[in-house]
């Protein structure tokens, strides 16, 4: 997965589908991030707070968002990344990323864009949606 | 005015406390959030976008939790945004950040089917080496309480 190499607004990044998040999935990112709410791993009490079963955690769909700008653009690139929360994840949803280039501008010496970003449900709408500010290589 | 009680405490520090970069806490978040790049498996590996979410492991666990501390109503918040932003060299293993948290807003809408939404930005700051040290990461959520009833 690659750049286009010439970057200007209006680009479109290359789309990337996930596997079907299961459930290990969202157990690993709890024990990885420290949020252990049950309602992400424990059915019986998500359907007590009236969810028909136990639903992934947003901060996930940031994180894979976020590693889909960091293998685009580097590990040290992304010097904002912000999302908004949509859409409720269910285990055995399939995931894609994609992202457009808003803004290329030049900023202290180094060449910087903005870009609007969102993963999506196969079967439904954006899950959550973002923005990202990431310096380019020279 | 909001009348929200969180208001009053615009600007305070909530909590404060040292959140050490570990190693193995950066390639656990890095492989649980689909990355394989080896720039987070070195030992002096930066950290990924959202990885400062980890810094829940380190909110000190006597006294008031952030939730009793910013005074919402557990059943209906929810986490309507969260943002994070780097102004110089990313957070790497090895450094020892110090993390203040503070309400930066409380503001009040107004919702189309009646009753009201009350949104409070948690501006936590992670600063490299003590609390007087250079800022390295802001984190900004965005909890949205629904009004009662």
């Amino acid at each position: 997965m690659t750049v286009p190499s010439e970057l200007a607004a209006g680009a479109v990044l290359p789309a990337r589908t996930l596997p079907p998040q299961t459930r290990t999935d969202i157990v690993r990112y709890q024990g990885a991030s420290g949020d252990f709410n049950p309602v992400h791993h424990d059915d019986d009490f998500a359907r007590s707070g009236g969810m028909p079963g136990a639903f992934s955690v947003g901060m996930l769909q940031a994180g894979l968002l976020a590693t889909y700008c960091t293998d685009l653009f580097g590990a040290t690139a992304v010097r904002r990344f912000a999302v908004r929360f949509a859409e409720q994840v269910w285990p055995g949803d399939v995931l894609t990323c994609a992202g457009v280039v808003r803004e290329v501008r030049d900023e202290a010496g180094a060449r910087v864009a903005e870009l609007d970003l969102a993963i999506s449900r196969a079967d439904g709408g954006v899950a959550v949606s973002g923005t990202a500010t990431v310096r380019l290589e020279d | 005015m909001t009348g929200h009680p969180a208001e009053a405490r615009v600007g305070e520090t909530l909590l404060s406390y040292e959140m050490p970069v570990e190693r193995g806490k950066v390639r656990e978040f890095a492989l649980a959030t689909g990355s394989a790049d080896p720039a987070y498996q070195a030992d002096d590996a930066v950290v990924p976008p959202t990885f400062l979410t980890a810094s829940a492991f380190w909110e000190p666990t006597d006294g008031p939790s952030l939730v009793e501390r910013l005074g919402v109503d557990l059943p209906r918040v929810l986490h309507g945004g969260q943002e994070y932003s780097f102004p110089g060299e990313l957070p790497r293993v090895g450094d020892e950040l110090a993390v203040d948290v503070t309400i930066e807003s409380v503001t009040v809408k107004e919702g189309k089917r009646g009753g009201s939404m009350t949104f409070l930005v948690v501006l936590t700051t992670f600063r490299r080496g003590s609390h007087d040290g250079p800022v390295v990461a802001e984190g900004r959520s965005t909890v949205i309480e629904r009004s009662a009833g």
